[in-house]
């Protein structure tokens, strides 16, 4: 337990000295936060509560288009802002920004959580591959739908209101940077202290077995509905956010892009190790880093690196980085090991 | 939203027949991924993308100079050894796990394909000019394209054919065996193994006629895979496995719809709702097995 405070404040202490020590990564680091958000609210279905859902980048892109349409919208007409493609003939000045934003990003979390309530009762009924193929459709549909609404752009897309001049160059990274750390770090002590509850015990519950769970008394459809809505109130502010740190949204390659950010929080989730709480951060992590570099050395090349890549994950690595450690380090996990029954185990392979 | 379709009766017409002759290609696709998924108990996310690949194939001939329809019989041909490679390489890793996994893995695969298509033949949507003409009914109120006819007619001429080798042949019946119990097949002597990649192999090889007559009929782009993926897929969850009449109206009927969907909303809607429309089908479904606490297996 000291051991574990110890980490926490290093990795803490860390993160808020990240930005002056890589200071030209701030762009990188803040993605880096988000998509760790993203892989660990999936890993709340995916891994402890054995719904595999593609559709979590509903959320995402919903909080993105409501931040960046509140943040526009309060201040400006906003039919007239997407039309005009961005241009400067409305400028958010620096306290009207930061408002705009603390408001947006609040609708952003709020939205998603209550949609994934209402629509919660209808989808999580389903189980199984139709559940994830469910929510893949769900997905697709949003980004096809919204790329037809003129208000929010429609195909052209919609420009984010651009950073304001405050002083230094570089406190737009910066502003991004701790932004999305305080959301990763809301995100991970929320999901730690979930996972210390009853309420992980019933996740658990639902994904060995939900027709026991439910002889059992549990009300699975309550606790699978909350469990849905936790993660869509952080993707909502996850989507918030990115949609400032990019500057553009479109609605089927950023927002709901359901071919790529969708299938990445999944395999961010499973390359660290599903069902485990240090997983997706460490997947997100090393996925990333690999991701950056096929970016730069592969260019043109990245994507069919990704489908290799996910091909080879899913096939030969299902158990992820972590069920990997834990297979060889067991007594780091707290479990007690016969080292002949081991040794024997070993052996055998 | 546009309602003229209601007020001028032939353009309804018009939009009946075009969803028929389109959903029976549709149909096509839907019995590849209904052989693989009752045989092999996979869900192959890339089934849109060997469609395209298929097309691209007859694309390809059209720009040799070659008629492109000829396509409908060379892209089975080559589509039944990607098939086989495709299985080779990963799906007969994937066959005994669990339903996600394979889901995943053919989702990697179907990104693989799209980019490889994209660098390959360019982000143009393209189409194989058939020049095959028209046909007029109805006083000239109704057009009816005859590549669609043709492609149609060939695509039901795939499907009685198939169904009958599946009746006669011995492969056939060694297919059919493996899909009621893999197990007892096996022990009674039947390659599973070779039954699975014959299987995927002619899959891919339906996939691959679909998508040569999508090329002269409509048109193909790198990536348009996936809303075939999800036809198929729907289509098959409406009819059933192994239910071949219910694959074929229930095609149709979702040609019909994506019709009429297309004239009353608009073109740019037409994918989001065949999306919408499996969403809408899937809570149908579990509302209505609700009922007996039962839920979608």
């Amino acid at each position: 337990m000291k051991n574990n405070l110890i980490l926490y404040i290093g990795i803490l202490i860390f993160g808020i000295a990240a930005p002056f020590i890589f200071p030209a990564f701030k762009v990188q680091l803040s993605i880096l936060c988000v998509l760790i958000v993203l892989a660990t609210t999936w890993n709340i279905q995916g891994g402890e509560m054995g719904y595999n859902s593609f559709g979590n980048i509903l959320f995402y892109g919903l909080g993105m288009y409501l931040c960046a349409s509140v943040q526009v919208g309060m201040f400006f007409p906003l039919a007239e802002w997407t039309e005009s493609g961005g241009e400067k003939t409305f400028v958010h000045t620096p306290v009207q920004f930061f408002q705009g934003m603390a408001v947006g990003l609040i609708v952003a979390a709020v939205v998603p959580t209550i949609v994934a309530g209402l629509i919660g009762y209808s989808i999580l009924g389903l189980r199984g591959h139709y559940f994830a193929i469910c929510t893949l459709g769900l997905g697709v549909a949003a980004g096809e739908i919204s790329g037809g609404i003129e208000i929010i752009g429609a195909g052209q897309g919609f420009t984010t209101p651009p950073f304001p001049d405050v002083g230094s160059l570089d406190s737009r990274g910066e502003f991004f940077y701790f932004l999305s750390f305080f959301v990763l770090v809301l995100t991970f002590v929320t999901v730690r202290s979930i996972y210390t509850t009853r309420f992980k015990l019933i996740l658990n519950a639902i994904r060995d077995n939900e027709d026991k769970a439910e002889a059992m008394g549990i009300e699975t459809m309550k606790y699978k509905i909350i469990g849905w809505m936790i993660s869509a109130f952080f993707c909502g502010l996850a989507g918030g956010i990115m949609g400032g740190l990019v500057g553009y949204i479109d609605s089927t390659d950023v927002a709901f892009d359901g071919r790529e950010m969708g299938v990445f929080m999944v395999l961010m989730a499973i390359l660290g190790g599903k069902g485990t709480l240090w997983g997706p951060i460490i997947g997100a992590t090393v996925f990333h880093i690999f991701k950056e570099g096929f970016w730069t050395f592969f260019l043109g090349w990245q994507y069919v690196a990704l489908g290799v890549l996910i091909v080879v994950i899913v096939i030969y690595f299902p158990e992820g980085i972590m069920g990997w450690l834990r297979e060889k380090y067991p007594e780091r996990f707290g479990e007690v090991v016969d080292e002949k029954d081991r040794k024997a185990q070993v052996e055998l392979k | 939203m546009d309602f003229m379709v209601f007020q001028y009766p032939m353009i309804s017409v018009q939009a009946c027949l075009d969803g028929i002759l389109l959903g029976i290609l549709f149909a096509l696709i839907a019995y590849g991924m209904a052989l693989q998924w009752g045989v092999m108990n996979i869900i192959n996310i890339a089934q849109g993308d060997l469609v395209i690949l298929g097309g691209y194939i007859a694309y390809f001939m059209y720009l040799y100079g070659i008629h492109p329809a000829w396509g409908v019989i060379v892209a089975p041909v080559i589509m039944y050894f990607v098939g086989i490679a495709i299985y080779k390489l990963v799906i007969n890793k994937v066959v005994d796990r669990d339903l996600f996994i394979s889901i995943l893995a053919t989702f990697g695969i179907s990104i693989l394909f799209m980019q490889l298509m994209n660098f390959a033949f360019g982000a143009d949507v393209v189409l194989a000019n058939s020049d095959y003409g028209t046909t007029m009914l109805f006083n000239n109120n109704v057009v009816l394209p005859n590549s669609k006819i043709f492609s149609a007619f060939i695509s039901i001429l795939f499907a009685i054919c198939l169904v009958i080798y599946m009746k006669k042949s011995k492969l056939g019946r060694a297919i059919r065996a493996t899909a009621q119990n893999a197990r007892a097949a096996k022990i009674l002597g039947v390659d599973t193994e070779k039954v699975y990649a014959a299987t995927f192999g002619i899959n891919a090889a339906l996939c691959g006629v679909a998508g040569a007559l999508i090329s002269i009929t409509f048109t193909i782009h790198p990536y348009m895979g996936l809303p075939y993926t999800i036809r198929s897929f729907m289509i098959v969850i409406v009819a059933g496995l192994g239910n071949l009449p219910g694959v074929a109206m229930s095609g149709m009927g979702l040609g019909v719809f994506e019709e009429f969907a297309d004239y009353i909303l608009g073109t740019e809607f037409r994918i989001g709702s065949v999306f919408l429309l499996l969403v809408l089908i899937l809570i149908y479904r579990r509302f209505k097995l609700s009922k007996k606490r039962e839920y979608l297996k």
